[in-house]
């Protein structure tokens, strides 16, 4: 079953004809182009495609494209205001080593702010720890992530972002 | 010289910019015009017979380009996957080396051997119509479980390895170890399982492949960690495509941890058939498939023997292992439970007699190849944990048996007994450092307030030693290696002044674009923001060995600064030239050619812009042009060290094991960036942690399923499985490379496992258990505690 | 997955019409139990009827001293509403539990419980506080809602559209999580309302039950250490490589206690 659908992604209006069967992320990935929100696994566990739909961290991976219609969709793609001027969470991943091969960051990014936001900018390392239970990384062992959003949090909002 | 950006400079990544932007370029995310995409129907068995292969009802399928079986391949004369070491068995035979088909066309020999590949307009509809597939097997018996591989009766992987046996190899002489024996005071034994474990690099693997017709060239994207082997694997061996009319590139690669070293099935038949097909060929990995395709890891069973004397010295240990290769030798497997095996077992300790016993048998499982540390981690698993038994048994401090073994620092060079020779090392500064980090002191006091909440605590301890970067290339060549341990680089300024650093090795995850012009910066004084470093790609790049084994700094590094003094001695040759005075007389200090006691001064860049628009140059002596090659053979390997402890919590009423604290003092050598090795080291620990507590691939022993085939059986470490970590260093440099470098990457998953064992087998002690088998799961624990049988559960 | 039909009615009687005559019809709420079943192929339905649209299903009110909860609210919505967090903080706590957050955020109550799964939280909750299951063509009591192994009594086209929880005087819920999944292999839900207590199991067995001989017990002396003793039958328990019917069974015992403790904190 064809069907059209049509959402705001990082501020832009987008539209494209997608099967039932289409998920978000590859409607993002395939039909948009925008290859930086990942798939990971095939089991909703791994966290790799998080983006924000309507303000909230969701796995694309677990939502059609057409559940999306009318939403505001914010992937990493649309975090950072320029190439020079990244957004606070991204600044404190850099600044603290929080990403190697690269590939879970996405996803560790747009739950990380996610985070940060529902506990309103108030973060200890257990609570992080605890959030982070949706997000798979194989190369960091964790401990500079949860380092980076504990910096993160008061730099987000000092920012007020 | 240290400076902002230079060696021992905590510099922030350069490759971050674009993974935090989500513009990083991973194969998967290749926009290839006009692309088709592949799916392989996988063997549901773990044993069978192909009697028959139905597509007529799939080639009618919407979507379908085409269909490849092992026939279709077999018929195009596609050669068998090649595993590139030789092992010699205990008679100087060679290995039993079995056919491994990229498509299998008579026999499946493990759940997800690859049978037919459906290529099509869409991923989907790739799928939908291999489902229409109708294969006719004939189901036979499985030989799954390790321990049994080699007894008469168990069902045979191969007919070229009767018995399951692919060698039975031996490292040290076995009667002088049992006449130590026989004089010993105090034999300590254990029979331990080092636990299969799936190394799932976040990044599924993938490939994706482009035929030129006009040239015949091939293009390959490959989830690779080095793309020129990969390339002459499939030239040399498999494809016969010739090197120079295939192209691999690795770009963006999201973590290896060695599975993606080898050469798989799926990128040899996606390259193969791209150019049958005529449009791009993509295909991805789903999760299920990296967890029943790629190579696993460890999977050991041992049994070991150490003797002591009356005063606790080592005289002489004894290790016989059965390791597990899956159902076809995958591309260096036979290597890691020998040459990176046997040859670790002295471990840092004087034991002056070992032999090893080393049988590696064929199972209807995936292959096992190198994982993270690759036998080291089973070493030190092996070693570490029968030394703290021997304490347990002796009743002295684990801390206090290890001292009294370990080799003085006043014996390097270090000849162990099997066949290493350590460079380097200075070992109980280390683990003095350990424990301090780790109050070791305030242990029993932490024990006893444990206590008064019915939490039962332990500490472990593991000093593990490591060989890393293979080498030199003719020792590795003498045992059995099938290519050279060396690595390239090349140094290409242009007329501007600015330069690409091109090397052999791959990064996918270390950083290398960092440290790797980290050195260069250092080395030439060419700031930061001119240096480039290029990886990846066999057109762009000199051939290379690519990353594995902790070796990209040690090897590669060291191939930079070999390039860098060319680049040096040639600039002095232009300087000279330029300042008017003699070549012996110019020095090179802040990248800038001097003249000794004079003000006279060319900085490289004047040198290279002289270069290549020679003008003012010395052209009768030397070439135009600022563009070096060089080329590093190490001498030996290199031998990083350290001391991990670790603490844990045991809560006797669940099971459950909870790491409170976890400390880790290395000896790399020099550092070129302390935060990038933190890294490292951090996310070793985590891998190490998981095989300890977490991470078990289970295989049904009937069927051969393949139960923890997801995350949802599968145990990995997650953020709140891992505390964070107390690191420290020792630094004695490698006196055989020009950086002083040993190598970090492996480190931490080698030595945790051992650490977090001692620690969960000590916080048990004063239960009366003494055997604690790895995963220490929740259930097994718990099992232990109630003296339930294990067996029965599983 | 295979394609499919796909509905978004905007009422609750549309969405009846449309699963209607339709064999192979599929309701989704939030999708975070079925989605991942479509993504492996394990189930083809004609159709999906995403139930987002319908509007009526959502939200949280107080009718006297009951919760009622719509079928389509997010646990994060029960995680964090002020309305259970006051009357019920045990059920506010158990949907903070599930899953991980961006599951919180997308999946509903509505959904964890018409689809008993035997690892899901919910049905501890439901079965636990004696709640009421309304639906679009009756009412459901919540001990006789879980019928086994992902079945219940909704009858075809049955719809949830709300659950009611009355208050109780107590109550908590203690999670045992598989160590891969973080499903929960074992939780306990228990609740003191008046003379009356209920031990409500998740994880397992085959669904949802209740723990007889510790809810006398408990009624009788509302402490752990009134069940100390109590030992769970391992019979028909689930088993697998992360906890044998044993292991489970003696989990149940350090769930209620712990649970009890909590409940008396």
């Amino acid at each position: 079953m064809t069907i059209s659908v049509a959402m705001t992604v990082n501020g832009k209006p987008v539209s494209g004809k997608v099967e039932a069967r289409t998920l978000l992320v590859q409607f993002l990935r395939e039909h948009l182009g925008m290859t930086g929100t990942h798939v990971g696994c095939d089991t909703s566990q791994c966290g790799a495609c998080v983006v924000h739909v309507d303000g909230t961290s969701v796995k694309s991976c677990t939502m059609l494209a057409v559940q999306a219609e009318g939403a505001k969709v914010t992937t990493i793609e649309g975090l950072a205001a320029s190439a020079d001027k990244l957004h606070p969470m991204q600044e404190a991943f850099r600044d603290n080593h929080a990403l190697q091969c690269g590939f879970c960051t996405p996803g560790m990014v747009m739950s990380a702010i996610d985070m940060v936001k529902r506990h309103n900018y108030q973060l200890d390392e257990t609570t992080v720890r605890h959030e982070l239970e949706g997000n798979l990384c194989r190369c960091t062992g964790y401990h500079n992530i949860v380092k980076a959003i504990l910096a993160a949090a008061p730099a987000m909002k000092a920012a007020g972002v | 010289m240290t400076t902002a950006t230079g060696i021992g400079a905590r510099v922030k990544r350069r490759e971050d910019v674009r993974f935090l932007t989500g513009t990083g370029r991973y194969v998967d995310d290749l926009p290839l015009a006009r692309a088709t995409y592949a799916y392989f129907l996988r063997s549901p068995h773990a044993h069978a017979k192909i009697k028959g292969v139905d597509l007529s009802e799939a080639e009618k399928m919407p979507g379908v380009v085409a269909i490849f079986t092992g026939k279709d391949l077999a018929e195009a004369k596609v050669g068998s996957l090649i595993c590139g070491w030789v092992v010699k068995d205990k008679h100087g035979e060679p290995h039993k080396a079995p056919p491994h088909p990229v498509l299998a066309a008579d026999t499946v020999r493990y759940v997800g051997d690859p049978v037919v590949m459906v290529v099509a307009n869409s991923h989907d509809e790739a799928k939908d119509a291999a489902e229409k597939i109708k294969v006719d097997y004939e189901v036979l018996p499985a030989n799954v479980d390790l321990a049994k591989a080699l007894d008469k009766g168990t069902a045979q992987v191969h007919a070229e390895a009767p018995g399951n046996l692919i060698y039975d190899w031996e490292l040290g002489v076995k009667a002088d170890v049992d006449a130590a024996f026989a004089k010993a005071a105090h034999v300590t034994k254990i029979d331990i399982v080092n636990n299969r474990l799936i190394p799932n690099a976040m990044e599924p693997r993938a490939a994706a492949a482009e035929y030129d017709k006009g040239t015949g060239h091939y293009t390959l994207w490959s989830t690779s960690q080095n793309p020129h082997v990969l390339r002459l694997i499939l030239s040399a061996f498999v494809l016969g495509i010739p090197e120079h009319k295939l192209r691999v590139i690795a770009p963006d690669v999201g973590g290896g941890f060695g599975s993606k070293i080898f050469c798989y099935n799926e990128e040899t038949a996606v390259c193969w058939a791209s150019s049958r097909v005529g449009r791009p060929i993509k295909w991805t990995a789903e999760r299920s498939e990296s967890f029943m395709t790629d190579a696993h890891g460890r999977d050991h069973v041992t049994h070991a023997e150490l003797a002591l004397d009356k005063d606790g010295k080592f005289l002489a240990l004894k290790v016989e292992t059965i390791a597990n290769m899956g159902a076809y030798l995958s591309t260096f497997s036979t290597a890691v439970p020998t040459y990176l095996y046997a040859t670790l077992l002295a471990g840092q300790y004087t034991t002056p007699l070992i032999y090893a016993n080393v049988k590696a048998a064929v199972t209807h499982t995936a292959p096992v190849d190198a994982y993270r540390g690759a036998g080291r981690p089973e070493a030190t698993f092996v070693i570490e944990s029968i030394v703290s038994q021997a304490a347990k048994d002796l009743k002295v401090d684990p801390a206090e048996l290890r001292r009294k073994n370990f080799i003085p620092s006043t014996a390097f060079p270090y000849q162990t007994p099997v066949a290493l020779q350590y460079d380097s090392g200075n070992y109980p500064p280390i683990i003095d450092e350990a424990m301090k980090i780790a109050d070791y002191r305030g242990f029993e006091a932490r024990r006893a307030e444990a206590k008064s909440r019915g939490k039962l605590r332990g500490i472990g301890f593991s000093s593990y030693i490591e060989a890393c970067g293979l080498a030199p290339s003719q020792v590795i060549g003498q045992l059995g290696g099938g290519v050279g341990q060396w690595e390239s680089a090349q140094l290409k300024f242009n007329p501007t002044g600015n330069v690409q650093v091109i090397t052999g090795s791959h990064s996918h995850g270390q950083g290398h674009e960092t440290t790797f012009a980290q050195i260069v910066s250092d080395k030439l004084g060419v700031p930061l923001e001119n240096i480039e470093v290029v990886h990846g790609d066999t057109s762009t790049t000199t051939f290379g060995m690519g990353t594995y084994g902790s070796r990209s700094l040690a090897v590669g590094g060291s191939a930079i600064m070999k390039a860098a003094d060319k680049i040096i001695a040639k600039g002095k040759k232009i300087a000279a030239h330029l300042m008017e005075a003699s070549v012996d007389d110019v020095v090179f200090e802040d990248g800038t050619f001097k003249v000794a006691g004079t003000d006279k001064n060319v900085p490289l860049a004047q040198a290279v812009f002289a270069a290549y628009v020679p003008h003012n140059y010395p052209l009768a002596e030397i070439e135009p042009g600022m563009d070096e090659n060089a080329f590093y053979d190490p001498a030996n390997f290199v031998y990083p060290a350290g001391t991990q402890i670790c603490e844990v919590e045991v809560d006797p009423d669940t099971g459950e094991t909870q790491i409170v604290n976890f400390t880790a003092v290395d000896d790399f050598g020099n550092i070129i960036n302390p935060m990038i090795v933190e890294g490292q080291v951090h996310g070793g620990i985590a891998q190490g942690v998981g095989q300890a507590l977490l991470e078990h691939a289970v295989y049904d022993k009937e069927t051969g399923q393949l139960v923890s085939g997801s995350y949802m059986d599968y145990t990995m470490p997650r953020a709140d499985d891992v505390p964070s970590f107390k690191l420290g260093y020792k630094v004695t440099p490698c006196p055989h490379n020009p950086l002083g470098v040993k190598g970090c990457g492996e480190a931490g998953a080698i030595a945790a496992p051992a650490a977090v064992m001692n620690a969960v087998r000590d916080a048990l002690a004063p239960l009366g258990v003494t055997h604690v088998p790895m995963p220490a799961t929740p259930l097994s624990v718990w099992q232990l505690i109630h003296g339930a049988s294990r067996a029965a559960a599983e | 997955m295979y394609d499919f039909a796909y509905h978004r009615p905007k009422s609750l009687a549309d969405a009846a019409t449309v699963l209607k005559g339709k064999d192979e019809a599929r309701p989704m709420a939030g999708g975070m139990t079925l989605i991942p079943t479509l993504k492996q192929r394990l189930a083809r339905p004609t159709d999906v009827v995403d139930l987002g649209g319908v509007k009526e299903l959502a939200g949280i009110k107080v009718e006297g001293s009951n919760l009622v909860i719509g079928a389509m609210t997010k646990h994060v919505t029960v995680a964090t509403s002020a309305d259970v967090k006051r009357m019920i903080p045990a059920l506010a706590d158990l949907a903070g539990m599930i899953g991980d957050p961006a599951v919180r955020n997308r999946g509903t109550i509505g959904g964890s419980v018409a689809n008993s799964d035997p690892a899901a939280d919910y049905p501890a909750a439901v079965l636990g506080l004696n709640a009421t299951i309304t639906t679009n063509t009756g009412k459901h009591a919540a001990d006789s809602f879980f019928k086994g192994l992902f079945e219940t009594a909704l009858g075809e086209g049955e719809l949830i559209t709300s659950i009611s929880f009355p208050k109780p005087d107590k109550a908590a819920y203690m999670k045992f999580r598989n160590p891969a999944s973080r499903y929960a292999m074992v939780g306990v839900f228990v609740a003191k309302t008046g003379n009356t207590v209920r031990v409500a199991v998740t994880g397992a067995g085959p669904a949802a039950f209740r723990v007889k001989a510790m809810e006398d017990a408990l009624a009788k002396n509302f402490t752990s250490e009134a069940i100390k003793d109590i030992k769970i039958p391992a019979d028909g328990l689930n088993s697998d490589i992360h906890g044998s019917a044993e292991y489970r069974a003696h989990l149940v015992g350090v769930m209620a206690r712990r649970a009890v403790d909590a409940a008396n904190k």
